[in-house]
């Protein structure tokens, strides 16, 4: 099995607690049923999800010959069977075709221009077992959670840095990081910044309205991976398990009243042809839905975690992300597309000028480290970082590279309403 | 000789008809617009305004510039004056440009809306130049609400595809007692050319020249064709044949007088 490779046990755990482990990585029936709600979660009876998972189960990528793509290619409009030749093995030979499109379809909708973001998490504690994730409950990490004093010094120090968008990160625990502590730091984060975003764990759409009342208007949820099959053998325990839950996320945030959603499956966890298609089909659909949103596509690969280093995207190499960030821009011209520090420079570089609009800078994916990443002071203990980052550029040197490059960096092009 | 041709909006006497949008800004850009394409107004997205970084738009912007402020990013009525309202406080001036979206795909503007935010604006005494979808009804709407101007789009915005909507801006042309200025699609300075010819008082274009080869080159380029179209307006145009040639005795010639 592959997932075995994600399995490690801490030395530091109980007796009790690592039969229950091991109970949930052996016996699927120890598990609760993925496609069910639990207690508190809202319902909203959409028709999205029926239709995304439809559509994925027909797709077959290796059914799509060099004869498509090269139709695909010539059509003014992707339609959704162009857009599964583009994710196709068939495409690769058609990779450079597909960059100069993708490329003249960023130019047309964006223009030149790169937004730039920062993360910052506000806590590591999470209740679920997510085999491929740091942050997981049976991982042995050090946990730590922002005090208000601590949020505001980290704050502080981005802002100085000329950052003025964020995205507030936290694990997924409910009950360490409640919705009013994290309505507390999209309070203060709207003191310093023009434009809080969110990823935090799926809530309900009053929920949602109070962080958009709180000054946030962004939300990211990873859906991880569109395979159910697949999402059931990953997600083991917890309120992540429950796949439709999450999958309906984004539609719940824009009826609270948020600005925009973004998607993505952490692509290396099931077929990331098959997911990548679901994740684009999930904003299509929505889009229709909800025409006067905003949204926008990641492309996170998996990485290496604290205490697993066998965790990683496997064969989804730099050519394959490239041949999905080029079909996402033809699929989807007019969708944001963010690039992760998950990537190397090179490649950051190269994509933000065929297809991404938005890159990371000054990147920590720990808790409570940005003064001594920004300002090179080590004060009292972080927390552990969820996945090692391959491009630790400051902002101030991402803006001098995309400038030289070309490019204008934009700090914000927002304004709350 | 023709003699001095210039427009009036809000009460302020414009000489040049180039007007640069909005979106895809540099400071390049803005320099070429003026001194190039000879701008008289420019368009600035509020949202893009009063930010940190040396990159605020405002501090760029020569004095003998108009500035209209839009409102990108407002979803209805109410979003757009509260917009409105901010660039004022931020010392944008009276002009204002209404930009209403409620599609993230197309960002084709919502006419209904629209209105509602012109008839609140002139209210408060701004100078409201509406962009809109060529309509006839809603311009006349926007006319009584008391919009300084119209703003047609020619095609979906950055999408360069030109004069999509050219049978229906003739409609606004040659039915509305207002300025109609072309905006949005105009994606080279032939297009922006046409539509002077049939008679729009200016263009504003942003994406054709700001994802031109070369810059301060495109702005020229785009001044002389609509100076060009201007002129051929008002010079008024010759025939154009649309089918065979024309005889050149009269059809009629064999026609006597009766005694």
């Amino acid at each position: 099995m592959t997932e075995q490779l994600y399995f490690v046990d801490s030395e530091r755990l109980g007796k009790k607690t690592l039969e229950k482990k091991h109970r949930l990585e052996q016996e699927p029936c120890s598990r609760q049923n993925h496609m069910e709600y639990m207690e508190g979660m809202e319902c909203i009876s959409s028709d999205i999800m029926q239709r995304v998972l439809g559509e994925m189960k027909g797709y077959d990528p290796e059914a799509y010959t060099d004869e498509d793509v090269r139709k695909a290619l010539v059509h003014d409009v992707c339609s959704i069977e162009d857009f599964k030749a583009f994710l196709s093995p068939a495409a690769m030979p058609y990779l450079e075709e597909m960059a100069v499109r993708a490329k003249s379809e960023t130019e047309k909708h964006f223009g030149n221009t790169v937004y730039l973001f920062t993360p910052l998490y506000l806590a590591n504690y999470c209740e679920n077992y997510c085999v491929y994730c740091g942050f997981n409950c049976y991982n042995d990490i050090v946990r730590k959670k922002l005090s208000h004093e601590e949020m505001k010094k980290e704050m502080e120090i981005i802002a100085r840095s000329g950052i003025e968008e964020i995205l507030l990160l936290t694990g997924e625990s409910q009950s360490v990081s409640d919705l009013s502590y994290i309505g507390e730091a999209c309070r203060l984060a709207a003191g310093y910044f023009r434009n809080v975003g969110l990823e935090i764990y799926p809530v309900n759409t009053e929920e949602y309205r109070y962080l958009h009342e709180c000054g946030a208007d962004y939300v990211t949820v990873f859906q991880e991976t569109y395979d159910t099959d697949r999402y059931e053998e990953l997600h083991l325990l917890g309120r992540k398990r429950v796949f439709p839950y999450r999958f309906d996320a984004q539609e719940r945030a824009v009826m609270g009243g948020m600005r925009g959603v973004a998607f993505s499956a952490l692509l290396g966890l099931a077929d990331f042809r098959k997911d990548a298609f679901a994740s684009a089909l999930h904003v299509y659909y929505l889009q229709r839905k909800y025409p006067q949103a905003e949204y926008s596509l990641s492309c996170p690969r998996l990485r290496p975690i604290i205490n697993n280093d066998k965790v990683d995207a496997r064969d989804v190499h730099e050519r394959e992300l490239c041949q999905i960030l080029c079909a996402y821009r033809l699929f989807l011209p007019y969708v944001g597309i963010t690039v992760s520090s998950r990537e190397q420079k090179h490649f950051r570089n190269g994509i933000v000028k065929i297809a991404a609009t938005k890159v990371s800078a000054g990147v920590s994916t720990g808790v409570g480290d940005h003064e001594r990443k920004y300002e090179g002071k080590r004060v009292g203990e972080a927390g552990d970082e969820q996945f090692e980052i391959l491009d630790d550029r400051s902002l101030e040197q991402m803006y001098e590279d995309l400038e030289q490059e070309g490019l204008q960096p934009v700090m914000n092009d927002y304004v709350y309403v | 000789m023709l003699k001095k041709d210039t427009f009036m909006l809000g009460g302020r006497e414009f000489t040049s008809r180039f007007i640069l949008g909005s979106g895809k800004y540099s400071m390049e850009l803005i320099r070429a617009a003026v001194e190039h394409a000879g701008a008289e107004m420019i368009t600035l997205a509020v949202r893009r305004t009063n930010t940190g970084k040396d990159e605020n738009i405002l501090g760029h912007i020569p004095e003998h510039v108009t500035l209209l402020p839009n409102t990108s990013g407002a979803r209805n009525a109410q979003e757009a004056v509260r917009i409105v309202r901010m660039a004022r406080e931020i010392g944008c001036g009276d002009f204002v440009k209404i930009e209403i979206m409620k599609d993230s795909k197309y960002l084709l503007p919502d006419n209904e809306e629209t209105v509602k935010a012109t008839k609140l604006l002139v209210r408060e005494g701004f100078v409201v130049l509406p962009y809109m979808y060529p309509d006839l009804y809603a311009a006349r709407a926007l006319e009584a609400a008391g919009a300084a101007a119209v703003m047609p789009l020619a095609s979906p915005i950055g999408s360069n595809k030109g004069l999509a909507t050219k049978e229906f801006i003739q409609i606004l042309i040659d039915e509305i007692d207002l300025p109609v200025i072309v905006d949005a699609g105009i994606g080279r300075p032939s297009q922006a050319c046409e539509a002077m010819e049939m008679g729009a008082t200016a263009i504003m274009s942003n994406t054709a020249i700001a994802t031109a080869g070369n810059i301060p080159v495109m702005a020229g380029a785009f001044k002389k064709a609509i100076q060009a179209g201007r002129e051929a307006y008002l010079s008024g145009l010759g025939r154009v044949l649309k089918r065979g040639a024309a005889a050149s005795d009269p059809l009629t010639g064999f026609l006597r007088d009766e005694e």
